[in-house]
């Protein structure tokens, strides 16, 4: 039974009041470190949240998520980039798109960029679409390798399409349009959509055919279905994460969307818990924050490394000791917040891999 | 140069590239074939090698000592490796071991910076020249490395004595029954523990010999030098179907081959006799497969394998891997 002061409702409503006071108050700070801090956080959540969307949800484990962020990065760059400056930083760009310039505002607000974000968006959807028609057949180690391939491939397209990309040159002159309030807008946005999709018919197809692929195949679940679902969505928010950062750093190289970054996305998704969307933001602000005070110890004991050795150790601790990470399917439950001497609901036991 | 003399030197680079991949591919396949686990920090053994080589031949110890120390340095890594990570996650989903051997690699990746730190070294090593491996050897009118001949030779070797050692002794048919079914050898009394530590240490071995090719080869070590020959060891395990000993071994000399293929090819254009040659084939190689095609050697090499594991996922030697498909 859920009485008003006990819904978990209430609970969601007080962390988002206390997350937009918290964006007030960093807003209010005017101190770029911790703005920075925030906004990497909102690109880690989003893209810890996507990735377990995918890999969590279905149990098809995509190494190659990264490569869509990359795609999305350079897209939205070059949609954005205006025609002047285009004439001289990309010259060899076919006409056609030589022509397009995302800068527009109206007022002050970058209509031009959020078009670019979603253009980018929809258009890594497409490729993903295409590869996971291909690769989400396979099964287990298989689809991790295939997935692997796909990251290596962009990177080697990255690198050769130079009159797009500048090749494995920095790719700089991005105009600066993130903010604290862009990333957690996307923030919310995903998690809210990934909520609804654990919880729709698709979502628990999704958990189904992760469980017991033939028992699910068995009750008609025609298993192609949720995976690709799951993998299109996912790389879609993973390019808007791209777009973000892009406008955030303003210069990047196909360097920056590689090996490293896909390990720290998919150690925080691990840690977090794979199936969970509480998960995918917890375990990058456990992460995050860990990571902040090695490097402090990395800075001052000048032992570069150790914040990367601690972080696998950590890694591989969660993995041996409690392998569905902090929380595993379950989600953070809501109405701890609320909760006033009710007796606590029996908790349903974790699902069993 | 010739059109028969080109293809001879091309096909030596080939098995020798092939054998190094081979090396590596062997080790992978066989961690595989018992545990279904993708050691993804083997290259970090290669790494971990060619440092070691590197350290003991800066600090002047001889060639043949230096060798031992490397091999055996990097067994000892193997072993440990195996005791502290991966044998407390044997029963583990496939995927939750591949990312545990991520770790294993950042972490070795990692001590080795330090390593390097404290004994006073920039991050990226230039290794010190071996004069074994030195020179090109001069066979008429062929000119070929010297390296590449060893690298061929000892590639050869290595895997000769591993089919011996893989056929001939019962410690290796138990490895082929635990390969086979782990648990059912388990009931037959064999001791897997010891079979899988064997895996382990031949599989460094191998690792650490084609990790010192290799660091000659590229003439500098950094940590993650790893990374691009483990990728080419998976798809030569791939392509073999992965977990076969003998399929690692095809995979990795016809990835050798397929590379050099995509890198010798564009080069047939300034080769072919112009005189004995159709004009349209010349113009054919300089204009579709121009000189830039070996820079997206490894996007194609990558969608082939996409394309293998579609069609074939049991490799092309055709063993049916029950675990590739849904």
């Amino acid at each position: 039974m859920k009485t008003a002061s006990t819904s978990p409702r209430n609970g969601v409503l007080i962390l988002v009041a206390g997350l937009v006071l918290l964006l007030i108050g960093l807003e209010l700070s005017g101190s770029a470190f911790w703005q920075g801090i925030f906004i990497n956080l909102g690109f880690y959540i989003i893209l810890s949240a996507a990735l377990n969307l995918s890999n969590g949800f279905t149990g098809v484990f995509s190494l190659g998520h990264i490569g869509f962020m990359a795609l999305g990065a350079y897209t939205s760059a070059i949609l954005t980039l205006p025609v002047d400056k285009k004439d001289s930083y990309l010259p060899k760009l076919p006409e056609w798109l030589a022509a397009v310039h995302l800068d527009t505002r109206i007022g002050t607000f970058p209509v031009g960029f959020l078009a670019a974000t979603i253009i980018a968006g929809i258009l890594v959807s497409l490729i993903a679409l295409l590869v996971g028609l291909v690769l989400m057949r396979l099964n287990g180690n298989f689809v991790s390798v295939a997935t692997l391939g796909f990251l290596v491939i962009v990177r080697v397209v990255l690198i050769n399409a130079d009159q797009f990309t500048r090749g494995s040159r920095t790719f700089s002159n991005v105009t600066s349009y993130t903010d604290l309030w862009w990333v957690y807008a996307w923030v919310a946005i995903v998690l809210f959509v990934v909520w609804r999709i654990k919880y729709s018919a698709y979502g628990r197809a999704m958990f189904a055919q992760r469980e017991d692929t033939v028992a699910a195949q068995s009750v008609g679940i025609v298993i192609m279905r949720p995976r690709l679902l799951a993998f299109v969505v996912s790389a879609f928010f993973t390019a808007v994460v791209g777009a973000l950062y892009a406008h955030f750093l303003t210069s990047f190289s196909p360097k920056a969307f590689y090996f490293d970054i896909t390990f720290r996305v998919i150690t925080m998704m691990v840690v977090g818990g794979m199936g969970s969307v509480t998960g995918s933001v917890i375990g990058p602000i456990a992460v995050t924050a860990i990571n902040e005070v090695l490097r402090r110890i990395e800075d001052a004991t000048l032992l570069y490394g150790i914040s990367q050795i601690v972080l696998a150790v950590l890694f591989i601790l969660i993995i041996i000791y409690r392998p569905g990470g902090l929380l595993g399917d379950r989600e953070f439950d809501f109405s701890w917040f609320t909760r006033r001497n009710v007796p606590k609901p029996a908790v349903k036991g974790e699902v069993s891999d | 140069m010739s059109l028969p003399l080109y293809a001879l030197q091309q096909l030596i680079n080939a098995l020798s590239i092939g054998s190094l991949y081979a090396l590596v591919a062997v080790g992978l396949a066989m961690v595989f074939g018992i545990l279904r686990l993708i050691n993804f920090a083997h290259g970090d053994l290669m790494m971990i090698a060619a440092y070691i080589a590197a350290f003991a031949l800066i600090a002047q110890i001889p060639l043949p000592i230096a060798l031992l120390m490397m091999v055996g340095g990097t067994i000892l890594v193997g072993v440990v490796m195996e005791r502290v990570a991966y044998r407390p996650i044997r029963t583990a989903p496939a995927v939750a071991a591949l990312l545990t051997s991520f770790a294993v690699g950042q972490i070795l990746q990692n001590s080795m910076l330090l390593l390097s730190r404290f004994a006073g070294q920039p991050v990226q090593i230039a290794f010190p020249t071996i004069d074994a491996l030195r020179g090109v050897v001069a066979i008429g009118d062929l000119t070929i490395p010297r390296l590449n001949i060893v690298s061929l030779v000892v590639g050869l070797v290595l895997l000769f004595l591993l089919n011996l050692f893989v056929t001939r002794t019962t410690l290796g048919l138990s490895m082929r029954a635990a390969a086979e079914d782990l648990q059912a050898a388990q009931l037959m009394g064999i001791n897997t523990n010891r079979v899988i530590v064997t895996a382990f240490v031949i599989g460094s071995t191998l690792a650490s010999v084609a990790g010192l090719l290799y660091a000659v080869q590229a003439g500098t070590i950094n940590p993650d030098m790893g990374f691009s020959p483990i990728l080419k060891a998976f798809i030569a395990a791939v392509i073999g179907g992965f977990g076969s000993i003998s399929g690692a071994v095809v995979g990795g000399y016809t990835l050798g081959l397929l590379e050099v293929l995509l890198t010798a090819l564009p080069g047939l254009g300034d080769i072919l006799p112009a005189a004995t040659t159709a004009p349209g084939v010349i113009t054919f190689f300089k204009t579709y497969l121009p000189s830039s095609l070996s820079s997206w050697r490894d996007a194609f090499v990558f969608v082939a394998l996409i394309l293998l594991l579609l069609v074939r996922p049991g490799g092309i030697l055709g063993t049916i891997d029950r675990d590739s498909r849904r």
